[in-house]
C-alpha cells in the first residue's frame, strides 16, 4: 500500500473516515454484518491485551468470536497483522483504538491503523459488484460507501477553495510589499527578494506552463538577514521552500505555509522579530480583503461537515464505485488553457461549478515529486558545489527567421542540410566547410543552432562512422564555448553519447570528446549529466594513458598522442571538478595518484589542467590529506617558478586550498615556495593571480616561520602597497595575510612603518563581510602595538570596529570585539575612549545575549578590557552585565568559558557583584570549569573563583561543589591565585 | 614448384615495401594464391580481375561504392593489364594497412584523378559526389545540390583557382585537415577493418 502524505486535508479525511466506520455499527447494524470476501488485511502497532470481551485474546493474536457462516472469526489479528472482514469488526476495532488511544496517549496507533484502512476501501467496492445472495445489504454498503464518498468529495472541495488563498495577484501584491521593505540595515524585513524568472505570463504567473498545471504561480529568490538564500515557490496551495541550487527544483522541501510572510515567520524565524511596525501594518492592509471571503465560507461549510471531506485520499487510492462515473474527477485535466485561465477557474471552483480541476492537478504532480524525490535528493545533497559562474541559465536567444540575418546564416542552413541528406562523403565535406565559418563567432554558433544543426551533429556521434564523429566533435567543440550552445546539447542528450566515445580505441576521437566535454561541463546540469553516465571514471581513465605508454616499448610518436589524450582528460576534469560530488568520484576513480603523476611532466598544456583540477578538489579535506602523501606541494612549488601565469595561478590557488595545514605550510617552505610567491607579488597586472597569490601568502603565512621568511624576501611592503586599488578579490586576501603577518612584532612595527595603518583602517568601512573580518583582524594584530594603536585611535579606528558590533554578520560581528580588546588594552585613556562611544557600552552589553559562541567569547574578552575601568564598569553593571553574563555560565564552549571567566572575575571587582554573581547562579557552573582539560580555561576559573570567593556565601557553593579538591590538585600551576 | 616460386616472389617484393616483414609477405602472398584459386581465374592470366577484386574489396574491407572500388582497382593495378598480380597485391595491401600518411595521400589521389592527366576535374568529382545525397523530390534537385556540393570541395580544395585540383592542391588540403583524405568517398579500409586484416595478416596464416 501507498503511504499518503500527511497534510492538513488528508488528517481531516481520515477523521471522517474514522468517524464513519466508527458509528456504522450503531447506525446500520445490518450491513455492518456483512462479510467481505476479500479481507481487510493491514499492520498495526495495537497490542492483544486491548481486546476485550467479544474476542478470543492469546499473547500474539486476537480472534473475534463472531465468525462467519464457515466459522472463520471475523477479526484475526496476529501480531502485527491484521485481517477484518465486516465493517462491523472495522467499526468495534476503531473504538477499541481510540479507547486505547486516550489511555495511553498514544496518538500514533489511531491515526496508523485509520491509514491503512482508507486505502482497503477499494477492495470493499470490488466485492460489491460480485454477484451473491446476500445482494440487497450488499447493495445498501455500496450505497453506504458511495455516500460517504460523496460527502467526503464535497467537503474536501470546500476546503480545498479555502486552501486556495492565493493567486497570481495577490502573491505579486506580496513580493511587491515585501521588496518595498527589503535592502541592507537592521531596519529592513529581508536583504532581498527576487522573482527567478522576469516573464510574466498574461494570467501573472511566472512559472513554467508546464508547472503552472500544478498550481504554482512563481518562483521567488529569498535573501533573509544572516541566512542562505532560499528559493520558495508560490503556488495556489500556499507557500513553500524548494531548495533551488542554479535551477529551480520543484521539490516541495518545507511545510506550506499559507503566505510569504507566514512562510517566513515560521520557516526562518528570527529575521522577522525585529520588522518594521509599518510593515507589519502595510501587511494586515493587503490582507484584511481577501481574508473575509474564506471565512463565510467556512462558516456555511461547518454545518454539512458532520461526515464528510476526502480529496487527495480518494483520488489516491483510485476508489471506483463501478458504474458511476465519478472516476472521471480523479484525472487531473492537464489541459493547459485550463491553468492559464486560472483565475477564472478559481472562481469556478468555490461555485463548486466543476469538479475537475478542484485539486488532482495538484497532487497526482506530487504523487509523482514522492516517485522522484530520492533521488532528486541525492543529486541535490551531492551537488552542492562551492560553484557559482554561470550558474543562471541566460535567456534563449533565437535569431529571429525573418529578422536581417547575416550570409553565414544562409550559408550554414545550406551545410546543415547536406549533413541531414547526404551520405558519410557528403557529411564530411559538409562538416569540414562548417568548420571553416568563424564558429567563435556568436551569430555562427546560433545560426548552426537555429537550423537544426545541432540535433545532427550529436545523432552523428551516434554513428559508427569515425570521420563523421570527428567532423562533427570539431564542430562541437568549437560552438561549446557559447553558454547557450551548451545547455542547448545537454537537453539534446549530447554528453551521454560524448562520454561514450571517451571509449573508443581513437585516440583522436577520445580527445576531441574529452575537449568538448570540457566546454560543456561547465554547469552544473552538465556536469552531473556527466557523472550519471559514468563519465568521470572514463575520464579518469584517459589520464591513465599517459602512464602505461611510459613503459619502453612504445615508439614516441605513440607518446605524444597519449600524453595527449591525457591532457584532454584532465582537461575535462577540470571543468567537472567543480561539482562536490564530482570530486569525490574523481577521487574514487583512483584520479588522485594519476593527476599526482601527471604532475611531474613538464608540458605546460598538461599541467595547467591538473594543477587546476586538483585546486579543485582541494576544497576537500580528503585531497588535501591525499596532496600531502602523494608529495604533490613539492611538484607546486616547482611550478610556481614557471613562465606561464595561468600555471601560476593555478599552483597558487592549490597551495592557497591546501595551506589550511599547518604540515602543509611547513612544507611550501621547506620546498623554497615562499620566494617565487614574494616575487609573484611584484606582477600586478593579471588579477586572477594576484588573488591566488596573496591568497596562497595568506593561508602560508599562518606558520609564524612563514610570517618571518615573507618579511625577509621584503613581502610585508609589498603587501601594504597592494591595500589600495585592488579588487576585492585581492584585498581580502591581502588584508588576511597581513593580521597573519602581524603576529609578529617586526612585523607589526613594518606595517606601521610603511604607512599600513592608514589603507587598513580605511578599509573597515566596507561592506565585504570577509574582507571586514580580515581587516579587523588586521587592525586589532596591529593594535598591540601601543604605537600602532596611537595612530589608529587618531584615524577613528577604534569607533569603526566599534560600529561593526553591528554588523548583521556575527563573524564580523565577533572579529571586531576581538580586534576591540587590544585598542582598549593599549589606548591611553582607554576608559575615556569607550565612555564616549554614546551607547556603545549598552550596546556591547546586549551583545551577550547572542546565541553565537564566537561572537558570546569575542565580546566577554572586549567586556574584561572595558571593566578594567572602574567608572565604565559602573556603567556596565547598572546596564545588567551581571546576570546576562551569569546567563552565560552553562557552556561546554572552551573559548567561552575562558573569556567568561575573565569576564566574571573583572567584573566582580564592583560594588557587590560578587554577591550577584552568586545570587544569579553563575559559581556553581564555573567550578564545573575546572574539569575542562583546557589550561587557559583553569587559570581563568581559577582567578574568577578567587574573585567570587571573597563572599562567603560563595565560597560555600564552591566548596560544595567540589571545586577544593581540584583546585587542590591545579595549585602549583596557580599558585598566588588560589586561595584554598 | 609453386612454393620455390612464391619464395621468390616474396623476396622481390619484400624488399619494395619496407613496411611488411618478410613473414607477413608470405602470409600475404598465400593468401593472394588462396583467393586467386578461390576466385577460380585461368591461370595462364595468374592474378585477380576486376569482379574478383571487387568481391574482395568489399567482403574484406567493406566497402560499397561499386564505382569507388572500381578506382580502387585500377590503383592497384599499377601495369593497367585488368589483372592484379601478386606484387602489385602486396604492394597494394601494404598502402592499405601500413602505409604512411604519404602513401596513402598519394594512393587517394591516384584513386580520384582517373583519366590520367594528373588533376581532379570538376566533372570527376561531380562523378564522385554523385551519389552522396539521398534522392531528393526531383533529380534536378539533386543534381543542384550535388553541383553545390562540388563547388564547396572546390572552394575548399582547389587553392591555385584553376577549377580543378592538383595533387599539391590536394595535398595541402589534407594536410591542413586529415579528414579530406577520403574526401570524394571511402577508398581506404575503416581504421577497425585495418587492424583486423593487420591481425590477420600476422596471425592467421
Amino acid at each position: 500500500t501507498r503511504t499518503l502524505e500527511i497534510t492538513p486535508l488528508n488528517e481531516v479525511i481520515l477523521k471522517e473516515i474514522a468517524m464513519f466506520v466508527e458509528s456504522f455499527i450503531y447506525k446500520h447494524p445490518q450491513e455492518a454484518k456483512y462479510v467481505f470476501v476479500e479481507p481487510l488485511e493491514w499492520k498495526t502497532n495495537l497490542d492483544p491485551s486491548a481486546f476485550e470481551s467479544g474476542y478470543i485474546v492469546s499473547e500474539t493474536t486476537v480472534k473475534s468470536e463472531e465468525v462467519d457462516k464457515d466459522g472463520q472469526p471475523l477479526l484475526f489479528l496476529s501480531v502485527p497483522h491484521i485481517k477484518i472482514r465486516s465493517l462491523g469488526q472495522l467499526s468495534r476495532l476503531l473504538l477499541i483504538a481510540k479507547d486505547r488511544k486516550s489511555c495511553n496517549k498514544n496518538p500514533g496507533l489511531d491515526y496508523n491503523t485509520v491509514k491503512e484502512d482508507t486505502s482497503t476501501v477499494n477492495i470493499l467496492d470490488k466485492i460489491t459488484k460480485d454477484e451473491d445472495p446476500e445482494s440487497e445489504i450488499k447493495m445498501k454498503v455500496g450505497m453506504l460507501l458511495k455516500q460517504l464518498d460523496l460527502y467526503l468529495l464535497n467537503h474536501s472541495l470546500k476546503r480545498i477553495s479555502l486552501q486556495i488563498c492565493l493567486n497570481p495577484t495577490t502573491v505579486k501584491n506580496h513580493i511587491e510589499l515585501l521588496k518595498h521593505f527589503s535592502g541592507k540595515g537592521e531596519q529592513t524585513v529581508l536583504e532581498s527578494i527576487d522573482y527567478t524568472s522576469d516573464y510574466e505570463f498574461s494570467n501573472g504567473c511566472r512559472a513554467p506552463p508546464w508547472r503552472q498545471i500544478h498550481g504554482e504561480i512563481c518562483y521567488v529568490l529569498v535573501k533573509p538577514h544572516d541566512v542562505e538564500t532560499l528559493c520558495v515557490t508560490c503556488s495556489t496551495e500556499g507557500v513553500f521552500l524548494n531548495e533551488d541550487e542554479g535551477e529551480i527544483n520543484y521539490e516541495r522541501k518545507s511545510e506550506i505555509y499559507k503566505d510569504l510572510v507566514t512562510f517566513f515567520k515560521r520557516k526562518i524565524g528570527k529575521i522577522f522579530r525585529k520588522y518594521d511596525i509599518r510593515f507589519t501594518e502595510e501587511w494586515k492592509k493587503e490582507n484584511e480583503e481577501p481574508k473575509e471571503v474564506p471565512k463565510k465560507e467556512e462558516a456555511d461549510a461547518l454545518p454539512k461537515a458532520f461526515l464528510a471531506s476526502s480529496k487527495n485520499i480518494l483520488e489516491k487510492n483510485q476508489i471506483n464505485f463501478g458504474k458511476i462515473q465519478m472516476t472521471k474527477r480523479l484525472e487531473p485535466t492537464l489541459n493547459w488553457k485550463a491553468t492559464v485561465d486560472f483565475k477564472k477557474n478559481t472562481q469556478e471552483k468555490k461555485h463548486g461549478g466543476r469538479l475537475g480541476r478542484s485539486g488532482p492537478p495538484v497532487s497526482p504532480g506530487r504523487a509523482q515529486l514522492v516517485r522522484k524525490s530520492a533521488e532528486k535528493i541525492e543529486e541535490i545533497l551531492s551537488d552542492s558545489s562551492s560553484e557559482n559562474e554561470e550558474d543562471e541559465e541566460p535567456p534563449d536567444r533565437r535569431q529571429e527567421a525573418n529578422a536581417d540575418l547575416p550570409s553565414e546564416y544562409w550559408q550554414i542552413q545550406k551545410l546543415v542540410k547536406y549533413l541531414k541528406g547526404g551520405n558519410q562523403t557528403a557529411t564530411v565535406i559538409a562538416l569540414r566547410s562548417m568548420k571553416d565559418f568563424n564558429l567563435a563567432q556568436e551569430t555562427c554558433q546560433l545560426a548552426i543552432r537555429d537550423v537544426g544543426g545541432l540535433e545532427v551533429l550529436i545523432n552523428l556521434l551516434d554513428t559508427d562512422e569515425v570521420k563523421c564523429k570527428i567532423g562533427s566533435l570539431k564542430i562541437l567543440k568549437e560552438i561549446s564555448h557559447n553558454p547557450q550552445i551548451r545547455r542547448n546539447i545537454v537537453d539534446l542528450g549530447g554528453l551521454p553519447v560524448m562520454v561514450n566515445i571517451l571509449d573508443s580505441p581513437h585516440k583522436s576521437l577520445k580527445c576531441l570528446a574529452a575537449e568538448t566535454i570540457a566546454n560543456v561541463a561547465k554547469f552544473r546540469r552538465a556536469r552531473r549529466a556527466v557523472r550519471h553516465h559514468g563519465g568521470i571514471t572514463k575520464l579518469v581513465a584517459l589520464l591513465d594513458c599517459a602512464q602505461s605508454s611510459a613503459k619502453p616499448a612504445q615508439s614516441s610518436l605513440y607518446d605524444a598522442r597519449d600524453v595527449e589524450v591525457a591532457r584532454c582528460g584532465a582537461l575535462a576534469l577540470w571543468s567537472c571538478s567543480k561539482s562536490n560530488a564530482n570530486k569525490e568520484a574523481i577521487r574514487q576513480a583512483g584520479g588522485i595518484p594519476l593527476l599526482a603523476h601527471l604532475l611531474k611532466t613538464s608540458h605546460e598544456n598538461m599541467l595547467i589542467p591538473v594543477v587546476g583540477t586538483l585546486q579543485e578538489c582541494a576544497s576537500e579535506e580528503n585531497y588535501r590529506a591525499a596532496i600531502k602523501a602523494e608529495r604533490i606541494i613539492e611538484n607546486l612549488v616547482k611550478n610556481l617558478n614557471s613562465e606561464n601565469e595561468q600555471l601560476q595561478e593555478q599552483c597558487a590557488m592549490a597551495i592557497y586550498q591546501c595551506a589550511e595545514d599547518k604540515e602543509t605550510r611547513d612544507l611550501v617552505r621547506l620546498h623554497g615556495g615562499l620566494k617565487p610567491l614574494a616575487s609573484l607579488l611584484n606582477n600586478t597586472d593579471n588579477k586572477e593571480r594576484l588573488a591566488a597569490v596573496t591568497g596562497a601568502i595568506w593561508k602560508c603565512s599562518i606558520s609564524k616561520e612563514n610570517a618571518t621568511k615573507f618579511r625577509e624576501y621584503e613581502a610585508i611592503e609589498t603587501l601594504v602597497g597592494l591595500l589600495t586599488d585592488q579588487p576585492e578579490e585581492v584585498l581580502v586576501n591581502v588584508v588576511g595575510a597581513l593580521g597573519e603577518c602581524c603576529q609578529e612584532y617586526e612585523n607589526r612595527v613594518l606595517v606601521r612603518k610603511c604607512g599600513g595603518l592608514q589603507p587598513l583602517v580605511n578599509l573597515l568601512v566596507g561592506i565585504n563581510q570577509t574582507l571586514l573580518v580580515n581587516v579587523t583582524k588586521a587592525v586589532g594584530a596591529c593594535a598591540v602595538e601601543p604605537e600602532s594603536m596611537m595612530i589608529i585611535d587618531r584615524l577613528d579606528g577604534v569607533r569603526l570596529l566599534w560600529s561593526l558590533l553591528k554588523n548583521p554578520h556575527p563573524d564580523v560581528k565577533a572579529s571586531a570585539a576581538w580586534a576591540l580588546c587590544p585598542c582598549i588594552q593599549n589606548a591611553k585613556d582607554a576608559g575615556e575612549m569607550v565612555r564616549c562611544f554614546v551607547g556603545g557600552l549598552e550596546f556591547i552589553v546586549n551583545l551577550l545575549k547572542s546565541d553565537n559562541k564566537e561572537v558570546l567569547a569575542s565580546v566577554c574578552a572586549a567586556i574584561t578590557n572595558i571593566a578594567k575601568d572602574q567608572e565604565n564598569l559602573a556603567a556596565i553593571t547598572d546596564l545588567g552585565v551581571v546576570p546576562l553574563l551569569s546567563k552565560l555560565a552553562n557552556t561546554n564552549n572552551d573559548k567561552l568559558r575562558r573569556h567568561l571567566a575573565e569576564a566574571i572575575s573583572r567584573c566582580c571587582m564592583w560594588g557587590r557583584n560578587r554577591v550577584a554573581f552568586g545570587e544569579y547562579k553563575a559559581v556553581a557552573p564555573l567550578v564545573r570549569y575546572l574539569k575542562s582539560n583546557d589550561a587557559n580555561v583553569h587559570r581563568a576559573t581559577a582567578q574568577a573563583l578567587y574573585q567570587l570567593s571573597e563572599d562567603a556565601d560563595n565560597c560555600i557553593t564552591i566548596h560544595e561543589n567540589g571545586a577544593v579538591k581540584t583546585t587542590a590538585s591545579l595549585k602549583r600551576e596557580f599558585l598566588g591565585y588560589s586561595k584554598f | 614448384e609453386n612454393h620455390k616460386r612464391m619464395g621468390h616472389l616474396g623476396g622481390s617484393v619484400g624488399s619494395a615495401p619496407n613496411s611488411f616483414k618478410k613473414s607477413e609477405v608470405e602470409c600475404l602472398i598465400r593468401l593472394f594464391h588462396s583467393l586467386v584459386e578461390r576466385a577460380n581465374v585461368r591461370l595462364n592470366n595468374f592474378g585477380l580481375d576486376r569482379n574478383a577484386f571487387r568481391a574482395i574489396l568489399h567482403s574484406v574491407f567493406g566497402m560499397t561504392d561499386d564505382m569507388l572500388m572500381n578506382r580502387v582497382f585500377f590503383a592497384f593495378d599499377k601495369d593497367n593489364d585488368n589483372c592484379i598480380n601478386a606484387k602489385e597485391w602486396v604492394k597494394g595491401l601494404s598502402v592499405f594497412l601500413r602505409g604512411t600518411f604519404e602513401e596513402k595521400l598519394k594512393f587517394c589521389f591516384e584513386v580520384y584523378y582517373l583519366n590520367g592527366d594528373g588533376y581532379i576535374s570538376q566533372e570527376e568529382i561531380f562523378d564522385m559526389l554523385k551519389n552522396s545525397l539521398h534522392q531528393q523530390s526531383s533529380e534536378e534537385e539533386t543534381d543542384e545540390g550535388i553541383r553545390e556540393l562540388v563547388d564547396i570541395t572546390l572552394k575548399k580544395m582547389d587553392y591555385d583557382n584553376d577549377g580543378k585540383i592538383s595533387f599539391a592542391d590536394f595535398e595541402k588540403a589534407v594536410k591542413e585537415d586529415k579528414l579530406l583524405l577520403e574526401v570524394f568517398g571511402p577508398c581506404l579500409p575503416e581504421a577497425k577493418v585495418e587492424c583486423q586484416q593487420l591481425k590477420l595478416v600476422k596471425g592467421t596464416f
